[in-house]
C-alpha cells in the first residue's frame, strides 16, 4: 500500500466495481439505450445525407468521409455517457448539499475522485456504434489501415477524449462559485453537437471560434483526419499540446475554485 | 410496499376538488388558485435566472445548423436563400425557447424521493403545478430571447423582418398550442413512472425525435419526400417546424396545421388522463 500508484488504482477498481454492481439493478435501462444510439445514428444519418443530395459534397469531405467525423462523434458521445456525466454531474450536488466536504476530506485527490469514482454502461452502445462507423467508413472511403494509422488515430481519439474532459470538468467546476448549474453542461453538449460535422463545414468565422475558442475541430475533425490518413505532423503535435494545455487548465482551475468554496450553509 | 391506504385518500382527495358551489365562485377560486400558483413559481424562477439563460443557451442547435445549411449548397437547391433559412432559424430557436418541457425530469425526481405523495393529497392535479412552473420559466425566458434576437440582427443585419400582424397571431397561437402538445407528450410519458422507477432513458428516448423530425436541424422541405410523409405522420414537426414556418414567413398549410394540433392534444390528453388514472392506483409511495 505504500505505492500510491497502487493505491489509487485499487481504489478505481472498488469503486468501478460497485458502480458496476448498481447499474445491474436497472436492466431495462440499458436497453433503451441500445435503442437510443440506434435511434440517434440514424437520426444523425439522415441529417448529414441532406446535406448530400444530387452529388453535392459537405465542406469538401466526400460522405464516407463525413461519415468518419460522424463515427469519432458518436464514440465521444458514449465516452460522455460512460465517464464524463455520471462523474461530473455530481459535482453540482456535492456542491449544493455540502457533501464536497467529505470528498475534500478523503485522503486521495479530489480531482481524481470526481472524475472517475463513478462508471456507466450507458454509452457502451454508442462506443462500439462510433468504433464501427468509424472502421467502416475509412474502409468506404478507400483507406487501407495500417498500423501507423491506428497508432495516429488512437493517439488523436486519446487527446480528443481528455480535450472533452477537461472541457466538461472546466464547465463542471463553475458550480463552485454557482451552485445550481445544472445546465452548464447542457449548454457544453448542444454546442459540441456542431462536432458532427466536419469543421470544413461551417462558414470561416463560425470555423475560427470553433477551432480556437471553443476547439470542437480538434474533437472530431482531427481525429477523422487522422483515420483518412491525411494528418499532417503539426497538427498532430498542435492537437497533442491544446489536450496538454486543457488538462493543466482544468487542474489549474479547480485548485483555484478551491479557494473559493466555503462549504454549504457557512 | 403498496400501500393502499394512501392511494385510497388519494382518490378521495379528487372529491375535494369539486365542492359543490356555484359556478362563479369556483371560478374565481380557480383564479386564485392558478395566480398564486404563477406568482410563486414565478419568484421561484427568477432565483435561479442563471440556470434559466444557460438553458436557453443549450437551445442554440439551431444556430449551429444555420452556419452550416447557409455554407452548404443544399439550401440553395432547396430554394431557400440564406435570408430565408437564417429567418427560419432564429424562428425555431425562438419557438422552441417558449415550447421547452421538462415534465419527466421533475415527475420522476418526485416521485423517487417521495414529494408526490403530499402533492397527491393536495386538492389540485400535481401537473397543474408543473405547468404552472412552465409557464413562469417562460416569462422569465423572455427577456433574454429577446436579447439573442437583438444580438442576431445586429449580426446578420440582412436578415431583419417583422411578421404581419395575421402571422404574429397565429405563430403566436401556434406557439403555445405546440408547447401545450409537448407538455402533454411529457406528461404521457411521465405516466410510466407509476410502472417504472426510472423514466429518465426513456426521456432521452423522446428527445431524439424531437431533435431530428421537429424541425430544429432542418427545416423539413428539406426532407426527401417520403420520410416528410412520416415525419409529418408525427406530431414532432408540429413543436418547431410549423409555428417557425409561421414566424420566418415560409408556405405553410395554416388550417391543416392547427387542425393537427388539436387532433394531438385531444388525443394525448384522453390517453394521459386514462394512464394517470389507472396509474395513480397503483402509486405505492416511494418508500413506504
Amino acid at each position: 500500500m505504500g505505492n500510491p500508484l497502487g493505491r489509487y488504482l485499487l481504489t478505481l477498481s472498488r469503486l468501478w466495481g460497485t458502480s458496476l454492481a448498481m447499474q445491474f439493478e436497472y436492466q431495462a435501462n440499458l436497453l433503451l439505450e441500445v435503442v437510443a444510439a440506434v435511434a440517434n445514428l440514424l437520426g444523425s444519418l439522415l441529417l448529414l445525407s441532406l446535406f448530400y443530395g444530387g452529388g453535392r459534397a459537405l465542406g469538401g469531405w466526400s460522405w464516407p468521409q463525413a461519415l468518419v467525423v460522424l463515427g469519432v462523434y458518436t464514440l465521444l458521445e458514449g465516452i460522455t455517457s460512460t465517464w464524463l456525466r455520471p462523474n461530473l454531474s455530481t459535482i453540482v450536488g456535492h456542491v449544493q448539499q455540502g457533501t464536497l466536504d467529505f470528498v475534500l476530506l478523503k485522503p486521495i485527490d479530489s480531482q481524481f475522485w470526481l472524475s472517475t469514482s463513478r462508471i456507466s454502461l450507458m454509452g457502451l452502445p454508442e462506443i462500439a456504434t462510433g468504433l464501427g462507423l468509424m472502421i467502416w467508413a475509412a474502409g468506404q472511403a478507400g483507406i487501407r489501415i495500417t498500423p501507423w494509422l491506428m497508432i495516429q488515430t488512437l493517439l488523436m481519439l486519446v487527446a480528443s477524449g481528455l480535450l472533452l474532459y477537461s472541457l466538461w470538468f472546466l464547465v463542471s467546476t463553475t458550480s463552485i462559485w454557482f451552485v445550481k448549474t445544472w445546465n452548464a453542461t447542457e449548454v457544453l453538449r448542444a454546442a459540441l453537437s456542431s462536432g458532427r460535422y466536419p469543421i470544413s463545414a461551417f462558414p470561416t468565422a463560425v470555423r475560427r471560434f470553433f477551432t480556437i475558442v471553443l476547439p470542437v475541430a480538434f474533437l472530431t475533425t482531427v481525429p477523422a483526419e487522422a483515420m483518412l490518413g491525411r494528418l499532417t505532423l503539426p497538427w498532430l503535435l498542435l492537437s497533442l499540446m491544446v489536450a496538454c494545455i486543457g488538462l493543466a487548465l482544468s487542474r489549474a482551475f479547480w485548485q483555484f475554485a478551491l479557494r473559493f468554496y466555503t462549504s454549504a450553509s457557512s | 410496499m403498496r400501500n393502499t391506504a394512501f392511494s385510497s385518500r388519494a382518490v378521495s382527495s379528487r372529491a375535494l376538488r369539486s365542492p359543490k358551489v356555484r359556478p362563479l365562485q369556483s371560478l374565481q377560486h380557480g383564479w386564485r388558485v392558478a395566480r398564486a400558483l404563477f406568482a410563486s413559481q414565478y419568484a421561484l424562477m427568477l432565483e435561479y435566472r442563471a440556470e434559466i439563460v444557460l438553458w436557453a443557451l443549450a437551445g442554440m442547435v439551431p444556430f449551429i445548423m444555420l452556419a452550416i445549411w447557409i455554407e452548404s449548397p443544399a439550401g440553395a437547391a432547396l430554394g431557400m436563400g440564406p435570408t430565408q433559412l437564417a429567418r427560419y432559424f432564429l424562428a425555431a430557436f425562438v419557438v422552441r425557447q417558449f415550447t421547452v418541457a421538462w415534465v419527466m425530469t421533475v415527475f420522476e425526481e418526485d416521485a423517487l424521493q417521495g414529494r408526490l405523495s403530499p402533492m397527491l393529497l393536495q386538492p389540485l392535479h400535481p401537473f397543474w403545478r408543473y405547468l404552472a412552473s412552465h409557464v413562469a420559466e417562460q416569462a422569465t425566458r423572455l427577456p433574454f430571447v429577446a436579447l439573442i434576437a437583438t444580438l442576431f440582427f445586429l449580426v446578420l443585419p440582412w436578415a431583419f423582418w417583422l411578421p404581419t400582424p395575421q402571422r404574429a397571431l397565429l405563430t403566436l397561437a401556434a406557439t403555445f398550442l405546440a408547447f401545450v402538445l409537448n407538455f402533454l407528450i411529457q406528461c404521457t410519458m411521465a405516466c410510466m413512472c407509476f410502472w417504472s422507477d426510472r423514466v429518465n432513458a426513456l426521456e432521452r428516448l423522446i428527445y431524439i425525435p424531437i431533435l431530428f423530425l421537429s424541425g430544429t436541424a432542418a427545416p423539413l422541405d428539406a426532407f426527401p419526400p417520403a420520410l416528410r410523409r412520416l415525419a409529418e405522420a408525427t406530431p414532432f414537426p408540429l413543436l418547431v417546424n410549423f409555428p417557425a414556418q409561421l414566424l420566418s414567413g415560409g408556405e405553410v398549410q395554416i388550417a391543416a396545421g392547427f387542425t393537427a394540433l388539436a387532433i394531438w392534444i385531444t388525443g394525448l390528453f384522453l390517453l394521459m388522463t386514462l394512464l394517470w388514472r389507472i396509474g395513480v392506483k397503483r402509486y405505492g409511495a416511494m418508500g413506504a
